[in-house]
């Protein structure tokens, strides 16, 4: 990383010249690099300590032991079983969460009686922590996938009709004064005015949501289920098998991130004018 | 586009001052008796007493005042997003489906969500103007602003002057009938105040509209008036009405050269001093009923 490693760009190029961008590039170089050597410096240090005796193996299994064992599970088909399962429920358990969620907080932010309604209801409801929910979803929807894609939805719900309302009751009057000065249908009000006006806190709502989604499959999975990554480490836990709870929570915390990565490119995508700001 | 609520027009007739001596057929904008009260907090407060006041087609109105006396709620009630608690505002409309008014209204008001262009081409857009038409007469307006080279930046990647530029431009570029202007200039520095001075009323000379213009800087109102509206502190009557003569188009700079420039200035000056210091007293005697839902 340090300058002598670069190649000059042409043979005899005045090196004068380019000083300050090469002073530039191996800095950002220099995150990146950091970025990625830390986890894998930890990763080392621990496969180390876990070689020397010096740290627990049968509460922090070696690394390259994990690494194996999710090689194993490739191979039986389980981790693509138990991952597709929680996928799925979690992108059917988005819909149905969002999609009310959307339609109550738009209503919740355009018409007053609607939020006087409804708010207090819903504010006072999300506190409750939706994991305490599990047992009364199950009575209510049983063991099966209903009751899994249920919590998903709920996590997803909660901050997405919050969030909306609060963003579309946010958008400043002075852009409803200009539509209707310009003679702008209720339609194109809502279109043009309300929800960009409210995107960016719609897309907070849905990130939240998501994040609380995928908190709440892996509970679910957990209690009374035979597919999923939750499933997949409580079982782990059951035959005594810490590899296989290791393999589970690298593969949600994969897709967490992965999700969020997602989520903030269609945000970028949706919101083109906050790029660059 | 006929705001009238039917009250009082009949029975008030305005002070001499307020109908001018042109055509009486030509008057564009007919207020009688126009009054505006809101209640905050328990009291009533009179921003507007009953006004009169005729605009002919074709002038360049501006309207000066102590800064709470009623200008914007005026301007509000003539775009009909407010409407009076009596008295009339009678519109003649001459246009063939044209807009009433377009605002260019105080303070940021251009969509951030929206690029320049789409920005301009608002209020078109909004009616179903053919898109031809659209593209011609947005074309033409970024151009007069010299916004040509930012039509697809967003608001947050120009500067303060920029932005009201692009606020004139959505306004011009639909084609109102009358312009409705509340502090254009007020948030920017001199320099651009003057440039933009110059660029509107080279612009407006292009269609002459009838224009309804409020500021609180009186230099801006004698460069642009055909008649300038003195108002008192509140309540919002009309004060005085004073006749620019200077002709067009006018040069912005070369304006001030003139001895009868300063003439205006002065006796405006004068109309105001009462009301400034009266507003102000106002404003320290009740410093809590000054609170308002927008800037
Ligand atoms: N929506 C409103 N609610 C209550 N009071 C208002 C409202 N709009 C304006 N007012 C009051 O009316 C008076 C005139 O306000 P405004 O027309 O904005 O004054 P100006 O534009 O001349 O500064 C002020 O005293 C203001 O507080
Ligand atoms: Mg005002």
């Amino acid at each position: 990383m340090t300058q002598v490693a670069r190649k000059p760009a042409a043979p005899g190029a005045e090196p004068v010249a380019t000083r300050p961008v090469r002073r530039l590039l191996p800095s950002r170089r220099l995150e990146r690099t950091l970025a990625v050597l830390t986890p894998v410096g930890l990763l080392l240090i621990w496969e180390l300590a876990a070689r020397a005796g010096a740290i627990d193996t049968r509460f922090f299994p070696a690394p390259s032991s994990i690494f194996h064992q999710m090689g194993v599970l490739a191979q039986s088909g389980e981790l693509w079983t138990n991952t597709w399962a929680s996928l799925r429920r979690l992108f059917i358990g988005f819909w149905v969460g969002l999609v009310p969620g959307l339609a109550l907080g738009i209503a919740m932010g355009l018409y007053r009686p609607v939020r006087a309604a409804l708010q207090p209801l819903v504010s006072g409801t999300y506190p409750i922590p939706k994991s305490a929910l599990l047992p009364l979803i199950l009575l209510i929807f049983g063991l099966d996938e209903p009751s899994k894609i249920v919590m998903v939805a709920i996590g997803v719900f909660y901050p997405v009709a919050l969030n909306t309302a609060a963003g579309v009751a946010n958008v400043s009057p002075i852009y409803y004064d200009v539509a209707s000065n310009f003679g702008a249908s209720r339609w194109n009000v809502f279109r043009k005015v309300a929800i960009p006006g409210a995107m960016p806190s719609i897309l907070t709502g849905i990130e939240l949501g998501v994040g609380l989604g995928l908190i709440l499959i892996a509970i679910a999975e957990m209690v009374g289920a035979q597919s999923g990554l939750g499933y997949m480490i409580w079982n782990a836990w059951q035959v005594y098998s810490v590899e296989t709870m290791y393999v589970g929570l690298l593969v949600i915390a994969v897709i967490g991130y992965l999700l969020a990565l997602l989520l903030g490119a269609i945000g970028a995508r949706l919101t083109p004018w906050r790029n660059g700001k | 586009m006929t705001v009238d609520e039917g009250r009082d027009v009949a029975s008030t007739t305005g002070p001499a001052a307020a109908v001018s001596d042109k055509d009486p057929a030509d008057v564009h904008i007919s207020i009688r008796g126009l009054t505006k009260q809101f209640d905050v907090r328990g009291s009533t407060v009179t921003a507007l007493d009953s006004l009169d006041l005729d605009i002919p087609r074709g002038q360049f109105l501006v309207i000066v005042g102590p800064s709470g006396c009623g200008k914007t709620t005026l301007l509000r009630m003539l775009a009909a997003l407010e409407s009076p608690t009596s008295g009339a505002v009678e519109v003649r409309h001459g246009g063939e489906g044209r807009p009433g008014n377009s605002m260019v209204f105080q303070g940021d008001s251009i969509f951030p969500w929206m690029s320049v262009w789409d920005n301009a081409a608002f209020g078109l857009t909004m009616r179903g103007v053919p898109r031809a038409e659209i593209r011609e007469s947005v074309g033409h307006y970024l151009e007069k602003t010299g916004l040509s080279a930012f039509a697809d930046a967003y608001p947050h990647q120009l500067s303060g002057g920029m932005r009201q530029r692009v606020s004139i431009a959505r306004a011009f570029a639909n084609d109102p009938d009358v312009l409705l202007m509340d502090e254009p200039f007020s948030a920017l520095d001199e320099q651009n105040k003057t440039l933009l001075q110059a660029e509107l009323l080279r612009i407006w000379d292009e269609t002459r509209k009838t224009v309804v213009f409020i500021t609180h800087s009186v230099d801006e109102a004698v460069t642009l008036a055909d008649r300038i509206m003195v108002m008192s502190a509140q309540p919002g009557q009309a004060k005085a009405f004073v006749d620019v003569p200077f002709e067009r188009p006018r040069d912005v700079l070369e304006l001030r050269h003139l001895e009868e420039y300063g003439d205006i200035v002065y006796d405006i000056w004068q109309h105001l001093r009462d009301e400034v210091s009266r507003s102000q007293r106002q404003a320290a005697a009740a410093p809590a009923t000054g609170r308002r839902r927008r800037r």
